[in-house]
C-alpha cells in the first residue's frame, strides 16, 4: 500500500527502526533511530510494534503527500507539523487522507523528529533490519536518504478505532543542555586524575562534526597519562573516545564498529537516546554513576518501554 | 603500560549493556587466537541473555540483555568458559583463502610510492606482499573489512598524510604493518597497492562478510585482463585453497 509521495525530502530523512543487531562483528553498525524511546512512543501512538520502522526527521522536515487513508504519529523534537496548511499536535494519534499534504517548520527543540505510520514502513530487511545505513548503502529506501519523487509504502492493517495522547508528564522536553550518565570506560585508568575529573566538571559544546556516526565535542582538554592510541577493539553507542587532541567524541548508531582511541566513559542506554537530540552548539556534561545504579536505570528504563501503551490517553 | 600478553585475562564492563574481556595490549597471533578460541566457545555454549559477541584483535566484547542475565552472573560463566578453553588447549583453525589482486597501476596507484619508501622496485614490492599468509585478526572500520596481519617490515609504510576522499571497493592497502581490502568505496588512508574483483561483503547474504576473524589469507598476483573476466564469474564466491 503506498502511503507517501515525498514532495521535498527535507534535511535527511532516512527509515529506521530499532536496531541492527548481532552483525557487529562482521563490521556493520547497529543504526536505528537516534531516539529510540520517541520512535518507541510513536509507534505505541498507533498500536505498532515497539520495533516497527519509522521515518526519522533531522533538523528540517520533509513534504509529504498523502495516497491512502491511515493514522500516523509524530514524536521527537518540537517542530510544527502542519496538514493541509492547519497546525497539528505531535505526540499523538493522527488521521490522514489521500490527498493530504503534510509540512513541517524547523525543528524548535531537539534535532528529530519521528513519524510513524499505522503498521510500520514497508522496505526489505537487511540483516535483522529496515534501518538505513547511508554509509555502507542499505537498508530503508535502497540504503539512502529520501530523495524528491520516493514513495513510502506501508502494510494494509484495520484503521484504529480509538486515539492515544502521550501524557503531558511522559513528554521529554529537550532544551540546548544535556546531562549524559556514563559509567567508567574501558580505558579510564589512561586518564590523568585530572584528565578525569576536567571531562567531569567541564561543559562540552557540540560541534558541526555531528552526525548519526558521533559528535565531536568542544571543551577542556583532557589529560592523557602518555599515549593516546590503544590496539582498536570495539565499540558501541555511547562510548566516548578521546583522540590525542583531548576533545571526546561521543560515538553515535552509525559509527564504525572498531576504534583506537581509549574510551573514558561509556554512556548509559537510556541516554545514548536522549543525546539522539543533541545538535551542533548544544552542550553536553558527563555525570559518573556506578554501574549498579546504571543498571537500576536500564531496568527503568525498559519498563517504561514495556508499561508506555498501557499509559497513554485513550479517547474516541 | 607494557606491552604484553596478560598472565590473567582482564574482565570489565563496557556500559550498560557489553562485558569487555582483555587478553593482551600489543598486535600478536597467540593473543588473537585466544580471543577467538573464547568467541567460538561463548557462541556455543548458547548462555541465555547472550546477545552478540564482537571478537577484537586483543579483546571480546560480549553484549548482554539485562533482563536476561546479569554483569556477575556473565563474568562468572565466561570464566568457566575461559578456563575449559584453556584446559582443553583446542586450537580454532580458520579457513585458508586466496584473493587475487591485480597490482600497481590504476588499481593500485600507491604501489609506487611504497616501493620508493623502501628502496625497493615494484615488483619486489609485490613478491613480498604476496608470499606471506596474513592471519584475519578482526572486521572492522567499514562493513567487512578485515585487518590482516602483518606484513614484513620491508614493506610496512605509514598511512597517507592526506587521505583519500574516496578508495574504490575491492581496494587492497597498507597501514604500517597491517594490510586490509576495502570491501565498498570509503574514505581512507591506506596505501593502495592493487585491486580484487572479490567481492567481501554482501549485506543481502545472511553471513555477509566474505572473511571472518581467524581466517588466513594469501594473496595471488593476477594480470589486469583477469580482473574483469573475476568480476563476472566469481563476483562474490570464495576460491579455497
Amino acid at each position: 500500500m503506498k502511503v507517501f509521495q515525498v514532495l521535498r525530502p527535507g534535511f535527511l530523512t532516512t527509515v529506521q527502526d530499532f536496531g541492527r543487531y548481532s552483525y557487529l562483528r562482521y563490521g556493520v553498525p547497529i543504526s536505528g533511530a537516534m531516539d529510540t524511546f520517541s520512535l518507541a512512543a510513536a509507534n505505541f501512538l498507533i498500536e505498532n510494534n515497539l520495533k516497527d520502522a519509522g521515518l526519522e526527521i533531522t533538523l528540517i522536515g520533509p513534504e509529504l503527500q498523502v495516497l491512502a487513508n491511515t493514522q500516523i504519529a509524530i514524536t521527537g523534537g518540537t517542530v510544527s507539523l502542519k496538514i493541509n496548511g492547519q497546525n497539528f499536535p505531535m505526540w499523538q494519534t493522527l488521521n490522514i487522507e489521500k490527498g493530504d499534504i503534510i509540512s513541517f517548520g524547523r525543528m524548535e527543540s531537539g534535532c528529530r523528529a519521528y513519524l510513524a505510520i499505522r503498521g510500520g514502513i514497508k522496505t526489505p530487511m537487511v540483516l535483522g533490519s529496515k534501518s538505513t545505513y547511508v554509509r555502507g548503502g542499505f537498508g530503508g529506501i535502497k540504503g539512502r536518504q529520501l530523495k524528491t519523487g520516493d514513495t513510502i509504502e506501508g502494510f494494509s492493517v484495520s484503521s484504529l478505532k480509538v486515539k492515544f495522547k502521550m501524557p503531558q508528564e511522559l513528554v521529554p522536553q529537550f532544551t540546548n543542555h544535556f546531562v549524559a550518565h556514563v559509567v567508567s570506560g574501558p580505558q579510564t585508568a589512561m586518564f590523568t586524575e585530572n584528565g578525569i575529573s576536567t571531562f567531569l566538571s567541564s561543559q562540552y559544546k557540540v560541534t558541526l562534526e555531528a552526525d548519526r556516526m558521533g559528535y565531536r565535542l568542544e571543551g577542556p582538554v583532557i589529560e592523557h597519562k602518555a599515549k593516546a592510541d590503544i590496539v582498536s577493539d570495539a565499540l558501541l553507542p555511547g562510548a566516548i573516545q578521546v583522540p590525542k587532541n583531548g576533545k571526546p567524541i561521543i560515538i553515535m548508531r552509525d559509527a564504525q564498529t572498531t576504534g583506537g582511541y581509549p574510551k573514558i566513559a561509556v554512556t548509559i542506554t537510556p541516554d545514548v537516546s536522549v543525546l539522539g537530540q543533541a545538535k551542533p552548539n548544544d552542550i553536553v556534561e558527563f555525570f559518573k554513576i556506578p554501574l549498579k545504579r546504571a543498571h537500576e536505570k536500564l531496568c527503568e528504563y525498559y519498563k517504561l518501554l514495556n508499561n508506555l501503551s498501557e499509559m497513554l490517553v485513550r479517547s474516541k | 603500560m607494557k606491552t604484553e600478553q596478560y598472565a590473567f585475562a582482564r574482565y570489565m564492563p563496557f556500559g550498560d549493556t557489553a562485558l569487555l574481556i582483555e587478553f593482551g595490549n600489543v598486535i600478536s597471533p597467540e593473543i588473537n587466537r585466544k580471543v577467538i578460541a573464547l568467541n567460538e566457545a561463548i557462541l556455543k555454549a548458547e548462555i541465555q541473555g547472550v546477545e552478540e559477541t564482537v571478537p577484537a584483535y586483543r579483546s571480546l566484547l560480549v553484549r548482554y540483555d539485562l533482563r536476561k542475565i546479569n554483569y556477575e552472573q556473565l563474568v562468572c560463566r565466561i570464566k568457566d568458559i575461559e578456563s575449559e578453553v584453556k584446559n582443553s588447549n583446542i586450537e580454532v583453525t580458520g579457513r585458508k583463502v586466496t584473493i587475487p589482486v591485480v597490482y600497481g597501476g590504476v588499481y593500485g596507484p600507491d604501489l609506487n610510492n611504497v616501493a620508493k619508501y623502501h628502496g625497493l622496485t615494484e615488483e619486489q614490492v609485490v613478491k613480498l606482499h604476496s608470499s606471506k599468509e596474513y592471519r584475519v585478526y578482526m572486521l572492522g572500520f567499514v562493513a567487512g573489512f578485515p585487518y590482516l596481519g602483518e606484513v614484513v617490515d620491508e614493506i610496512a609504510t605509514p598511512r597517507l598524510e592526506t587521505p583519500r576522499l574516496k578508495v574504490p571497493a575491492g581496494s587492497v592497502g597498507i597501514a604500517e604493518k597491517q594490510t586490509g581490502i576495502y570491501p565498498c568505496e570509503a574514505p581512507g588512508g591506506w596505501r593502495i597497492i592493487g585491486r580484487t574483483p572479490l567481492r567481501l561483503f554482501n549485506p543481502l547474504q545472511e553471513s555477509p562478510a566474505l572473511l571472518k576473524p581467524g581466517d588466513v589469507v594469501k594473496f595471488r598476483p593476477i594480470p589486469e585482463e583477469k580482473l574483469k573476466i573475476i568480476e563476472r564469474t566469481v563476483a562474490s564466491s570464495l576460491e579455497e585453497r
